[in-house]
């Protein structure tokens, strides 16, 4: 069957979701369809990896919330998940140690489906030390190709000087793979073109064009939510209700971290 | 305790459907913040009236559906409700007449509780200003009014002076530029809001049949029980696009022969 050609992908998205919104959701949607109308892909499923506390960004609430959130707006999907190993962390994880966490994960996974469980954890720690070479090897054992679905933004903040580790953003472009949801009116290949790393792995970065502009962001959101502005619609009612049953953003919520540096200028600094 | 006197207020909306998204519902919520932002209003409901199948426009699914679908979409919701009367005409109805129509049956309702009121206490200070009736749109609307022959100027004037519009923009100038060069929007400019919708969401209907059509995901964009209606109908197809196609819209039509006919009064 032609189908088995094709290449499995688990797409990550990492963030603050502070609070989710139906824009991350859609940014889901959209890559699914376009990771799968290029006729290589099958997308498995999808993965949403909120930033932990250590992470310091202003108004960043407490992760449990942020986490409850996205599980109550993942509850009606088929195939986007939630995942609490980053934000269990006791420091803020560059991005590049969330990909690698979650791509082990994946071949512990894909290992487990022809072993018993009982073996599982030393296999785990074995691959977890396996120093991991070449790009090819998912295809090797046909486990899922794990890729980082971001925002346009994310994209250019490679750019950013002493914000990332160039040795990450190999990694991560390089090695794995990144999916950006693009707004219309934006043109991420010009940046692609002007950033040496990413124009080497250009192969390995997906642009998906969002024609319908859909642009929700937390901030937006939180802000409506201060000033005691309907949100409805702009993310789901059952986030809605756990906000408000919890009195989640306030004025004094935004103050949350004010004047704090960012966890991951903080590890430049130091 | 001072008593402010806010006007209750009803929000309408008129359009196709077809089907109804997210958007649609979020222009209800942004125009109720803004109306009771003004201090003069009170919101007490708001209603969605799908366009009858004689409107003639290209793709417009069977009425029974769009109003199915919006029942669905709006079970969520506290305050908006879906209306088939104007669905249940036989013809396109003016959406002046429309207005006429629902003012009258809230009107009625209006009447019969504040006269009930009367009867029982004999205090007419108790009883509430009447409610009023206002239009929700988006900017586009306004600048149907001067495309010719479309609106009646009657229509115009009795839809700004008597009930009045709520326009919600995403930023471009276009709706204040409707009202400037309007003379009857100028004259009732206290009569037409102007709401700013600072966030950009532009799922329209047109973009979520595009996408059903060409099979990619609309989740998100409209609520799961609208989709799952969709799908078990089959109701946005390459062939449900071709409807009415070639035909003229039937409001050119119907304000063309009204035009005809003042002319030979």
């Amino acid at each position: 069957m032609a189908s088995s050609n094709l290449t499995k992908v688990v797409l990550l998205a990492c963030g603050s979701f502070n609070p989710i919104t139906n824009m991350h959701l859609r940014m889901f949607e959209l890559a699914r369809d376009h990771l799968e109308d290029t006729g290589q892909f099958t997308v498995v499923k999808g993965i949403i990896s909120p930033v932990g506390d250590a992470y310091k960004k202003q108004g960043l609430i407490e992760a449990s919330h942020r986490l409850e959130m996205a599980r109550l707006a993942t509850e009606d999907s088929q195939w986007i998940t939630v995942d609490s190993w980053e934000c269990d962390q006791s420091e803020w994880m560059e991005t590049a140690k969330v990909v690698q966490h979650h791509h082990n994960k994946l071949l512990v996974a894909e290992d487990n489906t022809d072993d018993v469980d009982s073996v599982s954890a030393a296999k785990k720690r074995r691959v977890e030390e396996k120093p991991l070479d070449s790009s090819g090897e998912h295809e090797k054992n046909g486990s899922p190709r794990l890729m980082l679905l971001c925002g346009a933004d994310v994209l250019e903040s490679f750019g950013i000087p002493n914000l990332w580790k160039s040795e990450d953003i190999m990694e991560i472009v390089g090695r794995y793979g990144v999916v950006c949801v693009t707004r219309s009116g934006t043109d991420p290949l010009k940046f692609i073109q002007q950033c040496d790393v990413l124009w080497q792995f250009r192969n390995n970065i997906h642009i998906v064009h969002e024609w319908v502009t859909n642009d929700i962001s937390a901030t937006h959101v939180r802000r409506e939510l201060r000033r005691c502005r309907s949100v409805r619609y702009l993310l789901p009612d059952d986030v809605i209700a756990y906000i408000q049953q919890h009195k989640l953003y306030s004025s004094e919520s935004e103050e949350r971290n004010l004047n704090e540096v960012l966890a991951p200028l903080y590890q430049r600094l130091i | 305790m001072m008593a402010t006197c806010r006007i209750p207020l009803v929000l309408l909306a008129c359009g196709s459907f077809n089907p109804i998204t997210n958007q649609h519902m979020r222009l209800f919520e942004l125009a109720r913040d803004h109306m009771h932002y003004t201090g003069q209003f009170e919101v007490v409901g708001g209603i969605v009236s799908p366009v009858s199948d004689g409107y003639g426009k290209q793709g417009l699914v069977q009425a029974k559906h769009r109003i199915f679908m919006a029942k669905l979409a709006l079970q969520s919701s506290n305050w908006v409700t879906v209306d088939e009367w104007e669905s249940q005409q036989p013809d396109w109805t003016e959406t002046v007449v429309t207005m006429r129509y629902h003012y009258s049956r809230i009107l009625k309702e209006y009447e019969q509780r504040t006269g009930a009121h009367r009867g029982g206490h004999g205090n007419i200070n108790i009883s509430a200003p009447p409610p009023q009736l206002k239009l929700v749109c988006g900017a586009d609307f306004l600048s149907t009014f001067k495309i010719p022959g479309l609106w009646l100027d009657d229509h115009v004037e009795e839809l700004v002076s008597r009930f009045g519009l709520v326009c919600i923009s995403r930023g471009s100038l276009q709706p204040e530029r409707a009202v400037h060069e309007s003379d009857t929007l100028h004259r009732h400019r206290q009569n037409v809001f102007l709401v700013r919708e600072w966030v950009r969401n532009e799922s329209s209907a047109t973009e979520i049949r595009r996408a059903l059509r060409r099979g990619q995901s609309v989740k998100y964009l409209i609520p799961d029980s609208v989709m799952e209606y969709i799908q078990q109908h089959n109701l946005y197809t390459q062939d449900s696009e071709r409807r009415n196609e070639g035909t003229a819209l039937r409001p050119l039509i119907k304000q063309a022969h009204q035009h005809i006919n003042s002319l030979n009064d």
